[in-house]
């Protein structure tokens, strides 16, 4: 049985297939139609709901696609929709919450499918800040929430003019306390028709459900996972949920050396690894969107080890290694290793991915990390590429990088890397390194891009990263989301 | 003259020119706004899945069904077999069968239907479906399409004088080509329909159209029913943009052929993939110019060739490449000039309506040529556009018809002043000297929108209003709505006739069983016509009040006036709803349908000549790019519109429209490239590899000004249409991509660019411009 709380509906259920998603679970047994089907692939935020969940700092809502979400998921959490924003019955524009109300004002929904999407990516971005936290934030919050008639800009208005009145509570406040007030099953589980997905809440049980279910898929943020089911109508395994196992949810620094565990979203580390690596901050606010930041995880990606995930190129570059806990035991293997082949890693059918450690760095490591895609929010790379280094003196005496898109793993350019270690530091030292990608990578020409857009690309990122040494040349386009 | 007023009213009293917010606003902000599948589903509902086809060209041999009909839950099958009346739903000309029969013309389409009692059920059952095929090698490229002669529709041409002879005296020509991307709908809520059958054997459809009585008519076709037969009701589409004008019918047709060989209500929704896969799109173009100009840049000559990649049926393509003809000038005069449209076949969905519809495709030609000479001659490209405008004495478009509303010239010097071109201009060549790798880009481009459709007969509207005896309205009309904001623009017309406040007026769904045999929503007509016939019917009823008035107060007609939801008259006065009520207990008629007809246009296409728009929507932009010279990412960073739509019924739908409709261009323009592989199976079939604009792409500095001027033709309080025209606005922001290319060549050359300028397409761009500023600097130095 799982349980959670709907709106201000205290919900127990079981009996419903594991692979259910939240969205059609709302819209075909619920009969709440608010939250709309644009794609059902998480890419245009129609379907954005917020999650309520307790943490050390009290009761959190993050935006998260319905789609991608599996019902299960949201066991113990508030899951809170269009409907629970104002009561039911007539509807006049003062009785709706604050954000319903600016969309009004500002003429931000035309044909209004979208709109549901909208209102509940700006009511946690409206939950989440006391005051105006600047059109960036604002933009990256709705940077997954597609609106194909306004062109954005009353949208945009109406973010700005959130914060001019004093905060407003959710309606739901009094029954979201009383829920997270009362205990929960501590083993729950949702069956029907002979599959299960199981939700381990500590390491051990994980571990004891992974062994005795060898053939179930671990879902973490199930961003990629919930794919299979909407997309290509796979057939439902049994699964494991490792979203809520407390081990996997902590994130510590200790002398520069970050420890992620698996099952962190994106969104909740950004900030600590954003502290000790400034220069890769790009690469979190342009993964996936805030919906997908929200619900996705490190341990997730790299458990899928699709050639295009962003995270696996910066881990690569900084020499990160991966934690894998079986009930046999742990071991630790470094990132560069743990790719074998296309979607293929070293993961044994027993174990998980328990954290990822980054270690820690001297304060002489520079570091760049560029992605390339065809729209800057939202977009999967063509190429990302990450290149942490060291001077002494002008002279390259540490170098290591990491590729995303350019072969059939995350991979690091390692001739590059030749080429450039000893070497001064020099337009001429980079150029002659980027030719070596050539040997490194034979890219694939995809829907994104082709081999020698990638290639091209890849080898004129040598020469910005020239320029942006040389520190007064512009060397990005200015874009809101830069 | 109309017996009806159709100039704006005086300020007192005003709810046309309002600014008041959509009419569904607090039901879509609140979720509660239902679209056709939110409707709670009828008792037993049943659900529809098409099986399609994975190949783009061949026969269909045989079907093996047996493990779709195995699963639990699958009630039965429907093929071609199953159809009782007519096969063919092509809404102008043949073409479109409504299942394959044996033939298939594209990868993805509809072959049959899986009828389940879950929508799920229906979508893994079709997967299950197994199809034996005989392949032919498809028609995929439009070069090939072109040799062969290959048309869906014969081709058509406009000319005036002797281009040939105008061109080999000029004293200067260029030549030039551009492949034009396609562009996916992308309407938030994808296709969709439910039918509901009724006791007598009559079909109710709720469906996500653009066209009800197109639904209505082939329904009724294919089921060999009569029309009356056949309700289509349509409260609200979430997005149409063209791409429910015709290709919504499929949908709607099956969900009522499989309603009524079941009995039982059934629906029909698109997973996304399929909704890209299937549907048609805007049609991607290969066009050629040549042009003969003098020293000032003033074209002499231009001969022009516009390619439509149609697809494989004919579906609109007719007049969607007429328009592109039409609007080859922009807002240009030509000489002597020839313009030639091919409707060219390929084995790909059937391209359809989408915004501008086909206006983008052919105005973009004028914009490309202006450029062009402007580098040719060493000119800043806005001094060309100038010289070229339509003027007096030079206002003969090449169909034939005169441009007698000379505003472009005006609205470009009042952009060029408010948005400082000239220093913009200078500011931006210093910085591309000094920056090595972000170039910057400046453009400022006309739209002149020809307003009809060019199917005459379409230019018709009818409506019906309701009184009821409180004084409350009911209003319908042919139109429908999609976000437009169409309902709100005629019912603040018929309040503004009835003196009474918008919250008086209700809107309901569009129905067939109400105003019969309604055109589109489409060619951005929608409150001309509607609001026109709407205008017609409310007079009516207040013709009647006021004679009942004048009768029973002895007043003088004239001395009436109806305004604040009261009418007063000398001596007295009484609400609305007491006037309502009491012109109802004297036997009065409180109810009357209107209509309309566009008067003026014609067009001759034996002769290429004639007056297919009744007058022309125009707009200016002016726009400003960056580019990165080492990876082809771009971005625009402010744009300044300045767009005329008449006197305004809704300033706030209208700007909607203007800043919606202009991003959807840029979108166009910029990132929304559609692949296909070589056997002609769409690879960018949903959002995560087609990508449309998202908010960061919104530039930062954005400014839309209305320019007020009135419609001098009789429209509905002198407005103008607005939802296509600024859609071309957009043109600004591939011109100025190009601007910043030619920085690369002292702007003597911009290299091609085929929308969409994707980074990979830039990038290719910016190779070719270095190397031709490399053998340009070479000859330099060999002279």
């Amino acid at each position: 049985m799982i349980e959670f709380l709907l709106n201000q509906e205290r919900v127990q259920l079981d009996g419903l297939a594991p692979n259910l998603s939240v969205l059609d679970w709302l819209r075909t047994q619920k009969g709440l139609a608010g939250t709309k089907e644009g794609c059902a692939s998480g890419d245009c935020g129609a379907c954005t709901v917020l999650l309520g969940s307790m943490d050390a700092d009290g009761l959190r809502y993050r935006s998260v696609n319905a789609c991608l979400l599996l019902l299960a998921q949201v066991q113990g959490q508030h899951l809170l929709t269009v409907e629970g924003l104002t009561e039911s019955g007539d509807l006049t524009l003062d009785r709706l919450h604050p954000v319903q109300q600016a969309m009004v004002a500002y003429h931000g929904a035309q044909c209004g499918f979208c709109t549901p999407g909208f209102i509940m990516s700006l009511t946690g971005l409206y939950l989440n800040h006391r005051d105006y936290p600047g059109d960036s934030v604002v933009i990256h919050a709705l940077g997954g929430n597609l609106c194909r008639c306004t062109g954005y800009r009353p949208i945009l208005d109406a973010a700005r003019s959130l914060f001019q009145a004093p905060p407003v509570e959710l309606l739901t406040s009094p029954a979201a306390a009383a829920f997270f007030a009362a205990p929960l099953d501590p083993q729950p589980s949702l069956s029907a028709a002979g599959r299960t997905i199981y939700l381990p809440q500590d390491l051990a049980s994980l571990l004891r459900l992974r062994a005795a279910n060898p053939a179930a898929r671990l879902v973490a943020g199930g961003t990629d996972l919930c794919l299979e089911f909407s997309q290509q109508l796979k057939p439902c395994p049994d699964l494991i949920s490792v979203a809520q196992v407390a081990e996997l949810k902590s994130c510590t620094t200790l002398d520069g050396a970050l420890s992620i565990g698996a099952a962190v979203p994106y969104s909740e580390f950004q900030t600590t690894i954003n502290a000790l690596y400034p220069q890769a901050a790009e690469l979190w606010t342009r993964l996936g969107s805030e919906q997908i930041r929200n619900a996705g995880t490190l341990g997730g990606s790299l458990g899928n080890a699709s050639p295009i995930g962003d995270p696996a190129p910066l881990l690569l570059a900084l020499s990160a290694t991966v934690l894998c806990s079986s009930v046999e035991g742990e071991r630790e293997l470094p990132v560069a290793d743990f790719f074998t082949a296309y979607r293929q890693t070293l993961l044994r059918p027993n174990e998980v991915i328990r954290a990822v450690h980054i270690p820690a760095h001297s304060a002489a490591t520079k570091l760049v990390c560029y992605k390339i895609s065809k729209r800057i929010e939202d977009d999967i790379s063509a190429v990302l590429c990450v290149i942490a280094y060291e001077l002494d003196d002008n002279q390259i005496v540490r170098v290591r990088t990491g590729f995303g898109g350019m072969a059939a793993t995350p991979a690091p350019a390692r001739r590059v890397e030749q080429a450039l270690l000893g070497q001064d530091f020099s337009l001429a030292t980079l150029q002659r390194a980027a030719e070596q990608l050539a040997t490194d990578f034979q890219p694939l020409s995809d829907v994104r891009a082709s081999s020698a857009y990638r290639l091209t690309v890849a080898q004129n990122l040598f020469e910005r990263l020239w320029y942006q040494h040389q520190g007064d040349i512009e060397v990005r386009v200015a874009h809101a989301a830069l | 003259m109309r017996h009806f007023e159709t100039d704006p009213p005086p300020n007192e009293h005003r709810v046309v020119g309002q600014a008041v917010a959509h009419d569904s606003a607090l039901l879509h902000v609140s979720g509660r706004a239902h679209y056709v599948d939110d409707r709670v589903e009828p008792a037993n509902c049943l659900h529809a899945y098409p099986v399609l086809s994975t190949i783009a060209a061949g026969t269909l041999v045989s079907i093996d069904a047996s493990q779709a009909l195995a699963l639990a839950g699958v009630v039965r099958l429907i093929t071609a077999a199953d159809i009782p009346g007519r096969h063919d739903i092509g809404p102008v000309f043949p073409g479109d069968p409504l299942l394959v029969e044996t033939e298939i013309r594209y990868h993805g389409q509809p072959i049959l239907l899986v009828i389940a009692q879950t929508y799920d059920l229906a979508r893994r059952a079709a997967q299950l479906v197994k199809l034996e095929y005989q392949t032919a090698v498809p028609l995929l490229d439009i070069h090939q399409a072109l040799q062969d002669q290959s048309f869906v529709r014969p081709p058509h041409r406009i000319a005036r004088g002797d281009v040939d002879a105008a061109l080999s005296l000029a004293a200067h020509r260029l030549s030039g080509q551009l492949h034009l991307g396609g562009q996916e709908h992308f309407y938030l809520e994808g296709q969709v329909a439910l039918a509901i059958p009724q006791d007598d054997g009559a079909i109710h459809l709720h469906c996500s159209t653009q066209h009800p009585t197109e639904v209505q008519h082939l329904t009724a076709q294919v089921l060999a029913k009569p029309m009356h037969a056949v309700t289509v009701e349509m409260r609200r589409m979430g997005g149409g943009f063209g791409g429910k004008e015709t290709q919504a019918a499929q949908w709607a047709v099956l969900a009522a052929l499989a309603a009524t060989l079941t009995g039982r209500a059934v629906k029909i929704r698109l997973a996304r993939s399929d909704d890209f896969r299937i549907t048609g799109k805007r049609h991607p173009f290969f066009n050629t110019y040549e042009v003969g100009f003098d020293a000032e840049g003033r074209v002499s000559a231009a001969d022009i060739v516009v390619n439509g990649h149609c697809g494989h049926s004919p579906d609109l393509s007719d007049a969607i490449v007429d328009r592109a003809m039409f609007h080859a000038d922009n807002a240009y005069f030509y000489d002597q000039v020839r313009i030639v449209g091919n409707r060219c076949l390929s084995n790909t969905a059937s391209n359809t309506a989408f915004r501008g519809f086909g206006g983008p495709q052919g105005m973009i030609v004028a914009e490309a040529l202006m450029d062009d000479i402007a580098r040719a001659l060493g000119k800043d490209p806005l001094a060309v556009r100038r010289a070229n405008l339509y003027q007096p004495g030079r206002q003969t478009t090449p169909y034939g018809q005169q441009v007698t509303q000379f505003v472009v010239a005006e609205m470009i010097d009042r952009l060029a002043h408010d948005a400082q071109y000239d220093t913009r201009r200078a500011a931006i060549t210093a910085f591309n000297r000094n920056s090595p790798i972000i170039k910057r880009g400046l453009a400022l481009t006309p739209v002149k929108f020809g307003i009809s459709f060019t199917a005459q007969h379409l230019n018709q509207a009818g409506a019906l209003v309701h009184v009821y005896n409180d004084g409350s309205i009911h209003l319908n009309h042919g139109g429908t709505e999609m976000g437009q904001g169409l309902n709100t623009k005629v019912a603040q017309i018929v309040a503004q006739v009835f003196g009474v406040s918008l919250d008086r007026v209700a809107i309901s769904a569009t129905r067939t069983d109400k105003v019969p045999n309604t055109s589109p929503t489409a060619a951005s007509a929608g409150t001309d016509l509607n609001g026109m016939a709407a205008l017609d019917a409310a007079t009516k009823i207040k013709d009647r009040l006021l004679d009942f008035v004048a009768e029973r107060y002895h007043a003088a007609r004239d001395d009436i006036e109806f305004g604040a939801d009261r009418v007063t008259y000398p001596g007295g006065e009484l609400s609305f709803a007491e006037l309502a009520n009491l012109a109802y207990l004297q036997r009065i008629s409180l109810s009357a349908n209107g209509f309309y007809a566009t008067p003026k246009i014609h067009y001759d296409r034996e002769l290429g000549t004639g007056r297919p728009f009744f007058y022309f929507s125009h707009g200016v932009a002016l726009s400003e790019v960056e580019i990165d010279i080492l990876t082809g990412e771009s971005s625009v960073t402010q744009v300044d519109l300045l767009h005329d739509v008449g006197h305004s019924i809704n300033p706030a739908l209208d700007i909607g429209q203007i800043e919606g409709g202009f991003i959807q261009g840029m979108g166009w323009l910029t990132n929304e490239e559609l692949r296909w592989n070589d056997q002609g199976a769409l690879l960018s079939a949903g959002p995560a590899t087609y990508k449309v604009p998202a908010i960061g792409d919104t530039p930062t500095r954005f400014s839309v000004q209305l320019y007020e001027s009135a419609n001098p033709e009789v429209t509905v309080f002198r407005s103008k249409a607005v939802g296509e025209p600024p859609f071309m606005l957009a043109n600004s922001v591939w011109c100025a991509l190009r601007d910043a290319l030619a920085s690369l060549t002292d702007y003597r050359y911009a290299p091609p660019l085929d929308p969409p300028a994707t980074p990979e397409k830039i990038l290719q761009a910016v190779t070719v411009a270095r190397h031709w500023q490399k053998q340009n600097q070479q000859e330099r130095r060999d002279d």
